[in-house]
């Protein structure tokens, strides 16, 4: 029975209690092997350890972004048919879009501060760079439309269509950007070329994909419930809506 | 409280007399042109209607009565297939709303609270854009405007240039070009003036006698009665009264 | 597919006929692209070089502020007098509806375009240099903001906070547009060396990505709500 309460009141359950403090205790073991254990970088030194952040960050980010882009696509395909199924697809794309954004933010703080370090400048007009911001204010736009008051249905199916060009924007964003640097000035210093790195750095930067993807599916799944529990509230709200409507027309009459 | 659907049958039907404006649909097999049941349709989340029940036959001229509030514009708007039924049923000139809300607009003239003209076009590029767009190819414009008192001399007069009465009468004028099967009026005797209003009561008789249907919210009571011939009460999302 | 095109034709006669009327376009918003235009100058501090060189650039800002209030007034007009409501009811395909958008849109901002093209010659001093790759650059530009913003007009359509959301969703989808458009002018005006026609490509083939989108959602976006 409180078993019960709380699975509707909370957004906790045995699974993701044990994923938060697994994601708490994987941070804990990047913290050791990224400031302690793994050695500084013989071309970029401490700043080496940025990357441990920067890049399971905006690979959380992508994976969020496809996500978003699988489950609005299944919802204008599928919600129609079956509302239900619908609100579900909903939920998971909006919670993976808001997983996305924070993430694609944190890149592109954590990028600056590598490129201040590395290339004595926070910014490069760089393909990659370019397409990333980019791609960040085309998912707050979403995000802006997903909390605007208007039908829930409605207003589903307006930010799965966002979402779904948003998808389709961002190779076209990318092609262009690249095929302007690549023409405009000779080959740029690019985040993805990278020199060897030794393998406590890549066991390393292993142990903070782990340990961040943990974190993200956590929040995720958090932010899901919170979403589903709203919801629920709302609907309950409806049917006494209904209730109250209906006593009216009896006083009424 | 009576039954619904005891209303005036299709019995009451007259051929059309001379009305050519409204010759277009005659199809005596439809006999049950409104049939809602139990709709429940949300606003965002207020439930605008609570599970209301009514059924209007061909050739009727339903008044809806009632204080602001009860559901009357949302019946209304909901019968256009403008809003989806959350449960319950609802069937317009046989098409299941539920099911597939486009198919019956066509078919549905519905005049609310608006003007529905562009402000910069003028009278007649309204009323002809809006007869194209609802494919009337052969609509006598000119006769309707004629009808509704709009004369000659604001025909190429732009709309935001007109008083809220004449704006009405062009927008009336465009529902009779449009020749619908189902007349659906949102209180359509305010902002016209006594002989606007004459004009729209004898109107809406001719369309009923013509096979049209006829359901308009009004708070002109007296003016409305004469012209009805059934009304229904709404209270709180509900039809609660149902009166010859 | 005829009586698509019919509805489309209507619609987009009726729009351009309500500029026709009103006026809009050539009284505030082809004024309010030569400001722009003038407003760069004093950023740039009348730097006559320096404007040549950012001519194509400066075109293709001023062409995106003119275009989002383009496209704002388009949508602005069905949602005003429960117009919505009417369109819907009278049974216009949803296809039809962008299509007349899309040329409505399009013919209004590339005659302010050719404008804007003056006004960048007479006030920055750039010379055309290849008229064709400037009016092809212009036109596929065009086309393609302008199913960028009729698809996201109709997002934001009826919807509280419009005006704001509008350029929020509008602007990084239409970046590559106004990247490419940029580069092609550059050539056109004699200040670089790319290839200009590669980029008209590209606008050509975003014209066609977005031009089969809206036809495809357009439906679902106006449908209700």
């Amino acid at each position: 029975m409180q078993q019960a309460e709380r699975k509707d009141s909370m957004t906790g359950s045995l699974a993701t209690t044990t994923l938060g403090w697994a994601s708490g205790a994987s941070l804990i073991v990047v913290l050791v092997t990224g400031l302690i254990t793994s050695p500084k970088d013989a071309n970029q030194g401490e700043a080496v350890r940025l990357l441990y952040v920067h890049v399971p960050m905006i690979w959380i980010a992508y994976g969020s972004f496809i996500i978003t882009a699988v489950y609005s696509g299944l919802f204008v395909a599928k919600a129609a048919s079956r509302p239900d199924l619908g609100r579900h697809l909903d939920r998971v794309a909006g919670s993976a879009a808001e997983i996305g954004v924070v993430f694609t933010g944190l890149t592109l703080v954590s990028g600056a501060l590598w490129g201040r370090i590395t290339w004595g400048v926070y910014w490069q007009w760089d393909a990659r760079l370019t397409t990333t911001v980019l791609m960040f204010v085309t998912y707050l736009g979403y995000l802006a439309l997903r909390k605007l008051p208007a039908d829930p249905y409605v207003r589903s199916r307006r930010a799965a269509i966002v979402a779904l060009i948003a998808t389709v924007n961002l190779p076209i964003v990318h092609y262009s950007v690249d095929w302007w640097r690549t023409l405009h000035q000779g080959a740029s210093i690019t985040v993805g070329n990278k020199p060897e790195y030794t393998n406590d750095i890549l066991i390393a930067l292993l142990f903070a994909v782990v340990a961040f993807t943990l974190v993200a599916l956590w929040l995720g799944i958090h932010r899901y419930r919170v979403i589903r529990l709203e919801e629920i509230r709302e609907e309950e709200g409806i049917e006494m809506a209904i209730a109250a409507r209906r006593a009216e027309a009896e006083v009424g009459s | 409280m009576s039954e619904p659907g005891m209303g005036v049958s299709s019995a009451a039907r007259t051929r059309p007399k001379g009305l050519t404006f409204l010759s277009r649909y005659d199809d005596p097999a439809m006999s049950t042109v409104i049939d809602m049941s139990k709709a429940v349709v949300l606003l965002e989340r207020f439930p605008a209607l609570a599970g209301a029940t009514a059924t209007v036959g061909a050739g009727e001229i339903v008044l809806l009565r009632g204080p602001n509030g009860v559901g009357k514009t949302t019946f209304l708007r909901s019968c256009a297939g403008l809003l989806p039924v959350a449960s319950g049923r609802l069937n317009v000139l046989g098409h299941d709303l539920v099911a597939a809300r486009r198919a019956v607009r066509r078919h549905v003239a519905l005049l609310g609270h608006t003007s529905q003209l562009y402000d910069d076009l003028t009278v007649v590029d309204n009323v002809q854009f809006w007869s194209r767009a609802s494919g009337v190819r052969d609509g006598d414009l000119m006769g309707a405007l004629d009808r509704m008192g709009v004369s000659k001399r604001l025909h190429s007069v732009p709309v935001e240039r007109l008083s809220a009465g004449q704006k009405r009468r062009v927008a009336i004028a465009i529902v009779i070009a449009s020749r619908p099967r189902l007349w659906l009026l949102d209180e359509p005797h305010a902002g016209l003036d006594q002989s606007g209003r004459g004009l729209l009561d004898s109107l809406l008789v001719d369309a009923a006698e013509a096979g049209a249907t006829v359901v308009f919210a009004s708070h002109e009571l007296d003016r409305a009665e004469a012209v009805a011939t059934r009304s229904l009460s709404f209270s709180g999302g509900l039809i609660v009264s149902d009166d010859e | 597919m005829s009586e698509l095109l019919r509805e489309a034709g209507l619609i987009a006669r009726k729009d351009l006929l309500i500029e026709w009327r009103s006026r809009v376009a050539v009284n505030q918003i082809a004024p309010l692209g030569m400001l722009v235009l003038v407003v760069f100058a004093f950023a740039l501090d009348a730097n006559q070089s320096l404007l040549d060189r950012a001519s194509a650039g400066l075109f293709w800002v001023a062409v995106l502020f003119a275009g989002i209030i383009t496209v704002q007034r388009a949508f602005t007009l069905e949602s005003e007098h429960g117009i919505r409501d009417a369109l819907r009811l009278s049974g216009i395909r949803p296809a039809a509806m962008f299509l007349g958008k899309l040329a409505a849109i399009s013919i209004q901002l590339f005659v302010l375009e050719v404008v804007l093209l003056f006004g960048v010659v007479a006030m920055y001093d750039a010379t055309v240099e290849e008229p064709l790759l400037a009016v092809v650059t212009a036109g596929t530009g065009t086309l393609a903001f302008s199913a960028v913003g009729c698809i996201y007009g109709a997002v934001s359509l009826g919807l509280r906070a419009r005006e704001t959301l509008l350029p929020l969703l509008l602007i990084p989808v239409v970046a590559p547009v106004l990247l490419a458009g940029t580069r092609a002018l550059e050539r056109a005006l004699g200040v670089s060396t790319q290839a200009g026609w590669n980029w008209v490509g590209l606008l050509v083939v975003v014209s066609a990505i977005y031009t089969a989108i809206g036809l495809a959602v357009f439906g679902p976006l106006l449908e209700d709500g």
